[in-house]
């Protein structure tokens, strides 16, 4: 297993690379000057603009510029942005509060997800089982920014306005701690809680079906050992997997989140600086969440052998 | 001091034993010769896409302790669908009782609560499963299957139970047991793997085990050795066993006494010798001719023509008309009911019944 995770560590090294050429060139290729950009506008100083166009080799061709990345990134230097901040400076304030979302999010689509998967699938085909169809259904078909802002208003405005409540912050609040988070996370998480509710239901009512299941029931467990030790416990197989490659899609996803709660987080950090051109830091962000999903997938392939000893890696 | 000749019912007068009696219940407390298990004009069917199909169709058979019932018939003749009913494990839906009694130790498994139900099932009564590989649970080790008929039924504590398990599977004659306990199912062999499942069943010692083909899916070498485990076992503890198969050089061996199913019938019953000797029904007959015996080397084997019913729309009459070679007009219109059947002086043969109107012929002709 350790030469196994050695070659996936491997494995990831082209990816790396690959996925920061791709954003490098994606970022070059966008029209517009970055220091003019910087400006806004204004028109920048051709003087000013000439200075630093020569200090971040802005005039280089392309392949050049990339390189000069390349052998900074090999020695650990992410580089600065055009305002002279250290890409790490930037990339270390804003990772944590997207963490926190993409973490909170996970748990609550965990929970939920899960929950209302093993009631429908236990209760098939009965008023709950069809609420939750229904309503799962509702959730994946209607975009995550409408569902943001509806949330947003009905539990942040409205709550606070007609019965006074101030439970969820309207806009991100520091000082609130992590109920700030609750509301973003929800809205974040329910796109992926919607597939996790229907996944669960699909897997367990599969499992409950198995030959294993009935032996169980034949040993004269009990109905609730039954369900979980039997067919929870191989129905959550695939639902692991979906939650790990979701961490990867939930903070790569928070940038719609971020804006319409006011996340500091790398979302918003990432949608400010492809406005501005800020080549280092979308590509710094971006492969940031490249090795996220790797890692991500790593851990899930991995546990995948734990919660499955049929699964060996060699 | 407990009166060791009368069903521990009788105690208190009253007909019925509630489950925790039940428990308590020594299998010493029995009546010899009373029947452990009996199955009384079982009835079931499920309600499919294309109609109503009728899998049991007034099934009645019953086994004591220490005595071997095997069940005999083709694949699709409600032999499972019968086992599944005693185990209380049928599909409802789509599946469904519509009449008759299961009755163990005198009372009726089919109108307990649920928790009476679940203490007598897999602690009085055990079922053994056709295919081991897909009947143990995947992802858990076998020794945590094992023990967890203790730490269930028991409340062992979890080493406890580990240790158990290891018992039983030394018991089942698995090589290496300490080291293998841990090992999940697929990393056996299949013969090995049924060890597992009858040393599951055999866990709390229960007074019935139902075998369900518990060796079809084995090799020819290791089927031998897994059939001879069972009754070793069975006779050891004194069990009631009902062994489910297809196959009637199965269980020549080891039954004592043989029901012959055809579409959700018993259409034959019989010491396990006499049958074989003078089968007295023709369906019974035809099985028999289809077995491949040495002495007929080279000589076609012979198959019954036709297949079994639909289930859904079982012919009227005797359900076997359409492929019988004696079917007679009355074969046609009348069901025949399962008699006795005598022996040509007109003496009675204990234990031998025909659902043949025609049994005379058959047995004698
Ligand atoms: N879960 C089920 N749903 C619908 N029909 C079933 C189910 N289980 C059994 N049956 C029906 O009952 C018939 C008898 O099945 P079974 O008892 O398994 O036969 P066998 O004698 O081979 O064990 C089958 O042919 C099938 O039509
Ligand atoms: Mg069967």
């Amino acid at each position: 297993m350790g030469r196994y995770v050695v070659r996936r560590v491997i494995q990831a090294i082209p990816v790396i690379l690959g996925a920061t050429f791709l954003i490098y060139a994606l970022v070059f290729l966008l029209p517009g000057d970055p220091i003019q950009a910087l400006a806004g506008e204004r028109r920048a100083d051709p003087t000013v603009v000439a200075m630093l166009h020569n200090r971040y080799h802005l005039d280089d061709p392309f392949f050049l510029q990339y390189w000069h990345y390349l052998v900074g990134l090999f020695q650990g230097d992410f580089g600065e942005d055009y305002r002279g901040n250290a890409v790490v400076d930037v990339m270390t304030r804003a990772f944590p509060y997207t963490i926190n979302l993409a973490l909170t999010a996970l748990v609550i689509e965990m929970v939920v997800g899960v929950v209302a998967g093993v009631i429908a699938a236990l209760r098939r085909g009965r008023f709950i089982d069809n609420l939750v169809l229904i309503s799962t259904l509702m959730v994946i078909s209607i975009p995550t920014f409408v569902i943001g802002f509806v949330l947003q208003l009905l539990l942040g405005v409205k709550l606070h306005t007609d019965y006074g409540i101030d439970f969820f912050p309207v806009s991100f609040n520091e000082d609130a701690g992590f109920r700030a988070y609750l509301l973003p996370a929800y809205v974040l998480a329910s796109t992926s809680l919607a597939y996790i509710a229907r996944l669960t239901r699909t897997s367990l009512i599969e499992v409950m079906r198995a030959d294993y299941v009935r032996t169980a029931v034949a040993k004269g467990l009990s109905p609730l050992r039954v369900v979980v030790r039997h067919g929870l416990r191989n129905a959550l197989i695939p639902i692991v997997t979906f939650l790990g490659m979701d961490l990867g899609s939930l903070m790569g996803g928070a940038v719609i989140t971020e804006g319409i709660f006011n996340i500091p987080g790398i979302g918003h950090q990432l949608f400010q600086s492809v406005y501005l051109r800020e080549r280092t830091i979308v590509v710094g962000v971006v492969s940031a969440l490249v090795l996220v999903y790797l890692f991500t997938n790593l851990v899930v392939d991995l546990l995948y052998a734990v919660l499955d000893p049929r699964i060996r890696y060699e | 001091m407990t009166d060791t000749t009368k069903p521990s019912g009788a105690r208190d007068g009253g007909p019925r034993l509630d489950a925790v009696e039940l428990l308590g219940a020594r299998r010493e407390n029995l009546v010899p010769g009373t029947p452990l298990l009996e199955v009384d004009d079982l009835h079931v069917e499920f309600a499919t896409r294309d109609g109503i199909a009728k899998a049991v169709n007034g099934v009645s058979y019953s086994v004591s302790a220490g005595e071997t019932l095997a069940v005999l018939g083709e694949s699709g003749s409600g032999k499972s669908v019968t086992a599944q009913a005693i185990m209380g494990i049928l599909d409802m839906p789509p599946g469904r009782i519509t009449a008759g009694k299961i009755l163990f130790r005198g009372q009726d498994l089919l109108r307990m609560s649920s928790k009476a139900r679940r203490a007598v099932r897999g602690r009085k009564i055990a079922m053994i499963f056709q295919d081991a590989l897909s009947s143990l649970n995947p992802v858990l080790s076998v020794g945590f299957q094992l023990g967890e008929m203790f730490r269930a039924h028991h409340g062992t504590s979890r080493k406890e139970a580990k240790d158990k398990a290891i018992e039983l599977m030394e018991r089942v004659r698995i090589p290496a047991a300490r080291q293998r306990v841990n090992d999940f199912p697929h990393q056996f062999s299949g013969g090995m793997r049924q060890r597992i499942m009858i040393a599951m069943a055999l866990s709390m010692e229960p007074d019935l085990i139902i075998a369900d083909e518990p060796t079809t899916a084995l090799d020819v070498t290791v089927q031998a050795q897994v059939m001879d485990l069972l009754a070793e076992l069975q006779a050891e503890f004194h069990m009631g066993l009902i062994l489910i198969t297809h196959d009637l050089g199965v269980v020549a061996d080891v039954a004592d006494k043989i029901a012959v199913m055809y579409a959700g019938r018993i259409v034959e019953t019989s010491p396990v010798h006499e049958l074989y000797a003078r089968p007295a029904h023709p369906y019974t007959k035809g099985l028999l001719n289809s077995i491949p015996r040495l002495d007929q080397k080279g000589q076609n084997l012979y198959a019954i023509q036709g297949l079994p019913p639909s289930l859904l729309k079982i012919p009227t009459g005797c359900a076997f008309n359409p492929r019988c070679d004696r079917t007679q007009d009355r074969c046609l219109v009348e069901l025949p009911p399962l008699v006795p059947v005598l022996d040509a002086e007109g003496a009675d043969l204990p234990g031998r019944h025909s659902a043949c109107h025609f049994w005379k012929e058959t047995l004698h002709g």
